[in-house]
């Protein structure tokens, strides 16, 4: 059996599924049944200071996009942070933490971007027992008016700041939670590093309209014919998120600094691929809000399987191991041609494939009669959107031509050893072959 | 459910009327719109698609549906139409399984199609649920064409037609118009008195007009339609019956299958309609499947389909094998009728067994007899009142190109015209088509 274990800044949890910080993990009442349910980890629902907590809105706070049969393929918020007092979360963090000692409980923390706020809070969240902290720079809606959450996020040398402010106050591991919504996501983490953070966590949630209601002309949710931008997370994140963490693990400037992958985790599958692009954890929150707790059952025994099935032992072992594979466009190799092949027997005749060549790509399908869709070699470029496009899972593949074939959309041999951008003529800059 | 009442002969109130409504009602249940957006997410918008080849009236089949993924059934009804007046009937009566179903590329990947029928239903109802007429009149050019026979063929030509700005008269033999529509298809496939609405429904578009009672060969003559017209259609479907040519065949209790189904479907009370409680139903067609599942929903005990070859040589296709199976109605192949007996009113019939030698079907000499109170004859249905000077081939009305016949200024559609199969959407596309073909004549 797979050991699932993970010792993430010295945290250890019995699996990588971590819930995020999020109304999942808002009281008590929750993070009990989560981690009755099996989850490894939860990063309590944001604090913020003492005082009179804040106000969400009373209308919805949640839109939706939907796929096929209304499966939710993206949840959009404009939910604040906790909005109970900061006295009653602290107990409650106090006493789950004490009755669930082998699970990893991290509380996320947004107050002004003042020293003296982040001293205040430190103390009362370090006596909780509490394993972490996670500072919450993501927010991207309602706190970010207010000079939190990613209004923090987006200027580095504020995240440095406070990222220092709080390692100097506080003992225990410092995460610091990115946004998602800025240009180069290797700036904010560089600037967590330089602060002192033990880790990153991303991403939080993306600024987002889901959708427009056409009778009142109002962004949904609508609240009394208005709407605000929220923030756009679930399986339709995912891919944004990948490239943010990998970015982050390859910059030489940042390598090796922990990563807790968040955004679309909704299978065992999507937790394995943020692993190997070189996240320590992952957490999840839209999966949770959707199926309920009982999602993590699949994920634990899905990587577990998995694990077995490809021998790897520890989470550990994963973790990164897609990192080295992940390169910038020049260092490609050009000299790796493939050609799209249709399995006839596989083939159900649709047409997509012809439909999407002949109209939007290179004219390399042909139709024949009977419907029989065949690939023109001398056209085809191998972008592989027939593939994307066909319904029928395998039916058509790429298969490369071997070193010595002639290519015949180009003419050319293809050649055996690797080549790239950086060598090839056509490239004005380019350096010439030793 | 109570025991259908056994009583012997040919008698009322088999079942009670709670039974009859909940046996004849929808075939297939109309979608939830929920149900719909699901139905219609499988499709997959193919590459000039099979399923549209297969339809004979060439519905732009996955523009409509992902028009309904769109939430727009509407829309997707107004693409229907455009190909398919009588849309919404077609929905309810085609065989799908045969036809785009059949060739749907899911139905090859798992067996599995869309469920084109039942979505083009979803459609057609949302439309036609708004009251409103989708199409205009051209601005007329003043012709006028005679149509004759309100069948389905019929009633395409007409309203292609007054779409195009023509006049059109509709001459119709029957009380009410409609044809098969109303008279023929299964009373569980048009329920609620649909075809009647959609007839209402098509004549929103204005200028035709429809003269019931009015035959062709009974009063009016093609010399004196063509003399008053611009141009004739002839869409009188088949009228006349083929007997039963066994002895004993013109007992009580024998009568021809569609009489039957046209009495069922004009009644005002089910439960009033006398039915055999042992009924034998001989021939293998869709009329036939049709005579049979509908004795069985009267409440008959035993319904007995008796068809002379074999199975793969039926013409009911398998799915309605199946359905007449599943309501009981027992198949039998390779039998012929060769006698009912009985003292004035049918008592047995007697079949003898077939069997295919050098490509001929002979019997065999066997003989099997069934109790019978009630035969129902659906051994196909014949042209009849075809006027003088109009040739024929096969039986049939000699049609070239879009129905035109050998007289000039005539054209047929539908079932009295040959070539094509005998089924609603065929009549509706042969009737479209010849509507185009008029204007053009006209137009020249
Ligand atoms: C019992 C039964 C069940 C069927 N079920 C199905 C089914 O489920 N699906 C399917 O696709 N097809 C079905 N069909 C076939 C389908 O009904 C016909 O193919 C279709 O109705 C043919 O249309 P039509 O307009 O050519 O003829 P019809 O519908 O027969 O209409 C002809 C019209 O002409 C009128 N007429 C006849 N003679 C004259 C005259 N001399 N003068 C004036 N008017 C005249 C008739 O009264 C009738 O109204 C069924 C047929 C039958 C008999
Ligand atoms: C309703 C809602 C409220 C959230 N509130 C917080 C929050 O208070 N603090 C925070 O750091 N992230 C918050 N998030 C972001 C999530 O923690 C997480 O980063 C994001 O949803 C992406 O993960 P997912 O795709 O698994 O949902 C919230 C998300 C949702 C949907
Ligand atoms: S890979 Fe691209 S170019 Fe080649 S056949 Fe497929 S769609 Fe056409």
């Amino acid at each position: 059996m797979a050991d699932l274990t993970t010792d993430f800044l010295g945290i250890r949890s019995p699996n990588p599924f971590w819930l995020a910080s999020a109304p999942p993990t808002d009281k008590e009442y929750n993070v009990r049944r989560a981690f009755e349910a099996g989850w490894g980890g939860v990063v309590w629902k944001t604090l913020g200071e003492a005082g009179p907590p804040l106000v969400n809105v009373n209308g919805p706070r949640y839109g939706v996009v939907h796929g096929a049969d209304r499966r939710v393929l993206g949840l959009n918020n404009i939910e604040l942070i906790t909005d109970r007092p900061l006295e009653v979360n602290l107990e409650e963090i106090a006493r789950v933490k004490a009755d669930y000692p082998d699970r990893a409980l991290v509380v996320s923390i947004m107050v002004p971007c003042e020293e003296a706020a982040w001293k205040a809070i430190l103390p009362r969240v370090a006596e909780t027992g509490a394993d972490g902290i996670e500072l919450n720079f993501g927010c991207p809606h309602g706190m970010s008016e207010r000079g939190m959450g990613s209004a923090v996020g987006q200027v580095p040398e504020y995240i440095e700041m406070v990222t220092r402010w709080c390692k100097q106050n506080y003992d225990r591991p410092v995460i610091v939670k990115l946004t998602p919504n800025i240009t180069d996501i290797r700036q904010p983490a560089r600037a967590a590093k330089n602060g002192g953070a033990d880790a990153v966590s991303l991403i939080n949630t993306v600024s987002s309209i889901t959708s427009v209601n056409l009778d009142t002309f109002s962004p949904e949710p609508s609240i009394d014919g208005k709407g605000s931008h929220g923030g756009y997370c679930g399986p339709a994140v995912k891919p944004i998120a990948l490239n943010m963490v990998a970015e982050i693990a390859r910059d030489p400037e940042t390598y090796g600094l922990p990563i807790s992958g968040i955004g679309g985790v909704t299978t065992w599958r999507d937790a394995a691929e943020f692993l190997a692009l070189g996240a320590g954890n992952v957490q999840v929150c839209t999966a949770a809000m959707t199926y309920g707790f009982k999602v993590v059952q699949e994920m634990i025994a899905g990587l577990s399987q998995w694990m077995d099935d490809k021998g790897h032992a520890s989470v550990a072992d994963i973790v990164g191991r897609a990192v080295p594979n992940v390169t910038d466009w020049q260092y490609l190799n050009l000299n790796y041609i493939t050609k799209a092949r249709i399995d006839q027997d596989a083939c159900i005749k649709c047409g997509r494939c012809f439909a999407a060549c002949e109209d939007t790509s290179h004219q390399a399908i042909l139709m024949k009669p009977s419907r029989v869709f065949e690939v023109d070699d001398s056209e085809c470029v191998a972008c592989n959107l027939c593939v994307d496009v066909c319904p029928v899972e395998d039916c058509i593949t790429m298969e490369q031509l071997a070193p010595g074939q002639r290519d015949p959309r180009t003419g050319q041999v293809v050649p055996a050893e690797y080549g790239n951008w950086t060598t090839h003529p056509n490239n004005p800059m380019a350096k010439a072959a030793k | 459910m109570a025991t259908p009442s056994r009583a012997p002969g040919i008698a009322p109130g088999r079942l009670s009327s709670e039974e009859i409504a909940a046996n004849f009602k929808d075939l297939h249940a109309p979608y939830a719109a929920h149900e719909a957006s699901v139905a219609a997410d499988r499709c997959y918008f193919c590459h000039d698609a099979p399923c549209v080849t297969a339809c004979p009236t060439s519905i732009d089949i996955p523009l409509f549906i992902r028009q309904i993924q769109t939430g727009q059934p509407e829309a997707a009804a107004r693409t229907i139409f455009d190909q398919n007046i009588l849309g919404g009937m077609c929905a309810r009566v085609c065989p799908t399984e045969t036809l785009c179903e059949e060739a749907c590329v899911r139905e090859a990947a798992e067996g599995k199609p869309v469920e084109i029928g039942r979505l083009q239903r979803h459609a057609t109802d949302a439309l036609m649920a708004r009251g409103v007429h989708p199409f205009t009149r051209a601005e007329p050019p003043g012709r006028s064409i005679a149509v004759v026979g309100a069948g389905p063929a019929g009633l395409a030509c007409a309203h292609r037609l007054a779409m195009l700005g023509h006049d059109v008269v509709v001459f119709e033999a029957r009380p009410k118009p409609g044809g098969l529509n109303e008279f023929g298809i299964a009373a569980y496939k048009s329920t609620d008195g649909f075809a009647a609405a959609e007839v209402d429904w098509l004549l929103q578009i204005g200028g035709i007009t429809i003269e019931t009672g009015r035959a062709l060969g009974a009063g009016l003559t093609l010399d004196g339609l063509k003399a008053e017209h611009d141009a004739v259609f002839l869409s009188i479907g088949l009228a006349g019956v083929n007997a039963l040519r066994a002895e004993g065949g013109d007992r009580t209790g024998v009568v021809p299958a569609v009489d039957f189904i046209a009495g069922l479907r004009q009644a005002e009370d089910l439960s009033a309609l006398p039915v055999g409680r042992d009924v034998v139903v001989i021939g293998g067609g869709m009329t036939a499947v049709d005579a049979a599942v509908q004795s069985r929903l009267l409440g008959a005990e035993t319904v007995t389909m008796a068809y002379r070859r074999d199975r793969p040589a039926m013409g009911a296709s398998v799915y309605e094998q199946d359905l007449a199976a599943s309501k009981g109605v027992r198949l039998m192949f390779n039998v012929t009728p060769v006698a009912v007996h009985g003292n004035g009113s049918v008592a047995e019939v007697e079949l003898a067994y077939t069997e295919t030698v050098d490509g001929k079907l002979v019997e065999t000499g066997e003989t099997i007899r069934l109790p019978a109170d009630q035969v129902f004859v659906a051994i196909g249905q014949s042209l009849s009142a075809v006027p003088e000077g109009v040739a024929l081939e096969g039986g049939k009305i000699a049609v070239e190109g879009p129905g035109r016949t050998s007289m000039p200024g005539v054209w047929a559609g539908g079932d009295c015209a040959a070539g094509g199969e005998d089924l609603t959407v065929t009549a509706v596309a042969e009737g479209r088509d010849a509507a185009m073909d008029i204007h053009a004549a006209l137009s020249a």
